[in-house]
């Protein structure tokens, strides 16, 4: 008993460390990307090659002086950061990030690398990012300015719109995996698979899934508020959009919110199409961590080449080519489900 | 322990339920509404009906409540005036009659529960309100009421957006 609620309380540390560790220097690593990307250096000047910009930039941010406007609606608007980052976090319970593990024999028995596994765990992580948006529309509506709320009531329509194509883009591997449990998902996916018996590839549900990789994947841009759908924040248009009047740690926790979200959905997407944490050698964490990162580099990646979709082609894009793509794709993986 | 974690839930509910209807402006009445599923969620949970829980949150909590939301930001973003003007004669009527509606309800229920004795009824199956057994009701006892369900709510759907229009073309 004392000894499984110790590992389960060191493996919640060490998740939510590493997740806060990742979160701070993936604004590094998009600083850098996006320098290199427009020919430029980037952060160069605190530590080598600017790797200690993160902490600097984390102690300017509390430093900073924490102004509340007085036209704002106090109770939520102080609640609004909190509302928004801790759902970002709460969905890494569920993910699985590696095969059970004794610490090298340090351990008499193996522990499993995740830190809980619910049998509804993929629905788990979509209702808790629904979640997500209440720190958006009631960070837009309390700052009682109108770029604001704009930027909130923006980003509410946008996750609703594109919340029903994610979660029907991924029925189809429920469906081939039989489970909503995440680590059942990831053990579906054991083994390799050949096209027209010559080609050999590991039989992650991408290969089966592609074209509900894609519509995932278009729909994680939209969910975590990147480019090209960053329209709650758009700047041209909206000044800072929802998070105009915020300054300060409130400011850094809306910033946080958004780079744990873009961690959580490349999680899962690792989880539900790219075989979690499974790979031919080496330990498993390592293969989560390496695709995750990939995935994480095609976002920032995305944010450097394609310009903001205007509102109404968002919508419309969501709406009549996403959302019917999304169906369609639930009807052939069903179809392909009777066949085998 | 399951019954303080019960009662804490219920308390929750109950009260941010009162709070709804108390508060003179509608967002927050929206706010506590969410807390309300919260705590229904949370007794799902202790009842082990898990999809049920995972469903109240992503459908109540997490989609009709953010389309509320939406629907009172873009609507009433001007405080209300006077908070505590009296109300129309005809909205005491039709709150006198809708509360009658409700004491009625209430007083059958909790008759009918008298009678049963406690713990009343037979407990669900083994596993109930996991994936699994809803899925399975809900494709083949409750096929054709669910079938139903949808399309009457595609009906309504239809019906707002054509009364929304002004001009149909």
């Amino acid at each position: 008993m004392l000894e499984t609620l110790i590992t389960m309380l060191v493996k919640i540390v060490v998740v939510f460390g590493a997740l806060l560790l990742t979160v701070a220097y993936m604004t590094w690593v998009e600083r850098k990307v996006i320098a290199d990307i427009q020919v430029r250096l980037g952060p160069m000047r605190v530590g080598p090659h600017g790797l200690l910009q993160p902490i600097a930039d984390g102690l300017k941010l509390m430093f900073k002086e924490d102004l509340i406007p007085s036209q704002v609606e106090r109770v939520v608007f102080l609640l609004a950061p909190s509302l928004s980052i801790v759902p970002a976090f709460i969905a890494f319970a569920v993910i699985p990030f590696g095969d059970t593990t004794t610490l090298f024999g340090l351990l008499s028995k193996p522990v499993p690398l995740h830190i809980t596994d619910i049998d509804v765990g993929v629905l788990f992580v979509f209702g808790v990012a629904s979640l997500g948006v209440y720190g958006i529309v009631l960070a837009g509506w309390s700052s009682n300015n109108k770029y604001s709320l704009l930027g909130g009531l923006r980003s509410s329509a946008q996750l609703i719109s594109y919340e029903l194509s994610m979660g029907l883009s991924v029925v189809g591997v429920l469906i081939l995996a039989g489970s909503l449990s995440l680590v059942q998902i990831v053990k579906a996916q054991e083994g390799v698979e050949w096209i027209f018996g010559i080609l050999p590839h590991p039989r992650w549900f991408l290969f089966s899934q592609p074209l509900g990789f894609l519509i995932y994947f278009t729909c994680a841009l939209a969910e975590t508020n990147r480019a090209p759908f960053d329209l709650p924040e758009a700047e041209t248009e909206l000044v800072a959009g929802f998070h105009t009047e915020y300054s300060s740690m409130k400011f850094a926790m809306f910033f946080m919110a958004e780079y744990a979200n873009m961690i959580t959905v490349s999680a899962l997407a690792t989880t539900m199409f790219l075989g979690g944490w499974l790979g031919p050698i080496g330990p498993s964490p390592v293969w989560f961590l390496g695709k995750v990162f990939v995935l994480l580099f095609l976002f920032i990646w995305f944010r450097a080449t394609l310009p903001r979709f205007r509102y109404d082609q968002l919508m419309s894009f969501g709406w009549k080519r996403l959302l019917p793509l999304a169906l369609l794709n639930v009807v052939w993986s069903a179809l392909w489900a009777l066949r085998g | 322990m399951e019954v303080v974690i019960f009662t804490g839930l219920a308390l929750v509910a109950a009260v941010s339920a009162v709070l709804v209807i108390v508060q003179r402006h509608a967002v927050y009445s929206a706010l506590f509404l969410i807390i309300t599923m919260g705590g229904l969620a949370g007794i799902y949970i202790l009842l082990e009906a898990y999809f049920v829980w995972v469903i109240q949150v992503i459908v109540y909590a997490g989609a009709i409540m953010v389309l509320f939301l939406f629907v009172i930001m873009l609507m009433d973003l001007r405080r209300e005036r006077d908070p505590w003007a009296p109300p129309g004669r005809g909205r005491i009527v039709a709150a006198i009659l809708l509360s009658l509606v409700l004491l009625g309800e209430l007083v059958l229920t909790v008759a009918q529960r008298l009678t049963l004795g406690p713990g009343g009824g037979p407990p669900p199956a083994g596993a109930f309100g996991t994936t699994l057994t809803v899925g399975r009701l809900l494709f083949s006892e409750y096929l054709f009421p669910f079938e139903v369900t949808s399309v009457i709510l595609l009906v309504a759907m239809v019906g707002a957006m054509v009364l929304a229009k002004k001009h149909l073309t």
